[in-house]
């Protein structure tokens, strides 16, 4: 019996496995407009295959996601345009290291949305701009700390202009002094009302900033709430043990 | 040059004071591996400068392979004959590049109408990296043109060119396949993730870090190839082997493969260490 959803996106009941391994054991999720969601859990608990499940890298095996209403899980579905209303952002940057941070952001605008470089120097400038990052529009990635990464790369998915933003463990490849700075980007993105969904292992940003905290375990959402109730008061054994061994 | 160079900047800066154990227990190493690297050396030379012409056929070696008379008569006639062999180089390399490429683009198509072109790019590949090359300039040459074609389709410049064109072609295309491997599959989820189709990602993404990648092992095969230019003579060009060739008939005499041999080397020498240089900062930069 599937109600039909309203939320912004809607995930239900989403299955995934790689061969014999399942990851997504039946996941049920819903994100409203404007929402920050933060997928907590150990390693290996399949937040980061969720994300790339709802960007559609990875096909889902089983279930529906639903944007606005519309299951985009559909096989047979071109991915191209959901990924564009879609943005996410990896771990490791995964910066085109053969362009300058300018480029990497204008690459999809242009080609995807066929829109000129000249059109897009003043839009693609003003994000620069606004992450702190005017300075380094034509520096190569390996001439950028990896907090400037995280952000170019941040920047780049936003230029496609996305309905809602993935986050995937993006400081976890941070030195510790550069988590902040990325942070902030979050911080500003929330503000500006933008959806968003992140996995992390920052428990004090999702505590400060999250709408809702969803735990992850064993390919299940184990537990979800507001950060306040999931922090302070976890109802399962479980989520009570990984409180107690990060936080 | 950087990792000897790196244990004497701490010398260096302390040079006014004496050098700690260590530096000194590698200093003395040092001194002790030249000297030994010193002694091999001259021993080895010795030996062939000394040892060698005591040989019973020293001296008609000596007349035959290296006679200064010949060498200076025969060397500029060489080096022009030389000429075109860095012309049939020069029309070759360009078209091997591309169409190797080509090839290894053939190798990667995942849409299911072009799988004939997937099949042919993987025989292609097959077949001319699994025959001689001499072989194939042999049919080719000799093939193509006795087909009685007019002047000038049964050139031997065409279709010998044709031969190395198509041989190389297919180690080239293995190389740019491999390069294309090399590219993390983050950078293809990367563009995938921004709505950029498959071509876009190939075109954009993939082939500007995969042909970088592969410039080394690429300068290999072209060094190698230079080498091989050689192979037409057996199908009628004059160049450098034959005309040396002609000059051993004319004056009895083998120092014009000498000769031939030294220009060679005067150009694969400079190009293979630059090859390996290329190679060895790349892996460098990959650490």
């Amino acid at each position: 019996m599937t109600s039909e959803p309203t939320a912004k996106l809607a995930l239900r009941g989403v299955r995934k496995s790689f061969g014999t391994n399942e990851v997504c054991r039946g996941i049920d999720l819903d994100v409203a407009e404007g929402q920050m969601v933060c997928l907590i859990g150990a390693s290996g608990s399949g937040k980061s295959t969720l994300l790339r499940c709802i960007n559609l890298l990875e096909p889902i095996d089983d279930g529906a996601i639903h944007l606005d209403g519309v299951d985009i899980a559909e096989p047979g579905l071109d991915p191209q345009p959901i990924r564009q209303r879609i943005g996410i952002v990896f771990q490791s940057y995964n910066l085109f290291p053969h362009m300058t941070a300018a480029e990497n952001v204008m690459l999809a605008p242009h080609r995807v949305h066929g829109r000129s470089k000249s059109d897009l120097k003043t839009p693609v400038t003003d994000l620069f701009e606004r992450f702190g990052l005017g300075g380094h529009r034509e520096h190569y990635p390996d001439q950028l700390s990896g907090g400037q990464q995280q952000r170019v790369a941040i920047i780049r998915a936003l230029a496609m202009e996305p309905e809602i933003m993935l986050f995937d463990e993006i400081t976890s490849a941070l030195d510790p002094e550069l988590v902040a700075e990325v942070l902030d980007v979050l911080r500003q993105l929330h503000r500006d009302g933008m959806t968003m969904i992140l996995a992390t292992h920052e428990m004090g940003f999702a505590r400060e900033l999250a709408d809702k905290v969803c735990f992850l375990d064993g390919g299940h959402i184990l537990e979800e709430g507001s950060p306040s109730e999931l922090f302070s008061n976890p109802k399962q054994d479980r989520t009570k043990a990984f409180l107690s061994r990060v936080l | 040059m950087a990792d000897t160079s790196l244990p004497q900047t701490p010398a260096s800066e302390s040079a006014s004071a004496a050098p700690t154990r260590r530096e000194a227990y590698e200093a003395r190493l040092r001194r002790r591996s030249i000297a030994v690297a010193a002694v091999s050396s001259v021993g080895v030379l010795a030996f062939i400068l000394f040892l060698v012409p005591l040989a019973p056929g020293w001296n008609a070696v000596q007349r035959s392979f290296f006679n200064g008379d010949i060498f200076a008569r025969t060397f500029p006639g060489l080096i022009n004959a030389f000429l075109l062999n860095v012309a049939i180089f020069a029309w070759c390399a360009p078209i091997i590049a591309f169409l190797g490429l080509a090839i290894a683009l053939c190798r990667d198509v995942r849409a299911p109408i072009l799988f004939p072109l997937r099949m042919f790019g993987a025989a292609y590949t097959d077949v001319f990296r699994g025959v001689p090359v001499i072989l194939v300039i042999y049919l080719i040459g000799f093939g193509v043109p006795g087909l009685g074609l007019p002047r000038p389709w049964n050139s031997p410049y065409i279709w010998g060119s044709l031969a190395l064109v198509l041989v190389y072609s297919a180690y080239v295309a293995e190389v740019f396949r491999s390069g294309i491997e090399s590219i993390h599959e983050s950078q293809r989820a990367a563009a995938a993730s921004l709505g950029l189709s498959g071509s876009d990602t190939m075109r954009f993404v993939v082939l500007p870090q995969a042909i970088r990648n592969v410039v080394p092992a690429n300068m290999n095969l072209f060094i190698a190839l230079q080498k091989d230019v050689a192979l037409l003579s057996f199908i009628g060009p004059v160049e450098i082997f034959r005309q040396a060739g002609v000059y051993k008939s004319l004056f009895a005499n083998f120092t014009p493969y000498v000769g031939a041999a030294l220009i060679f080397l005067a150009i694969t020498i400079p190009a293979t260490r630059y090859a390996d240089y290329l190679l060895h900062r790349q892996a460098r930069r990959r650490t």
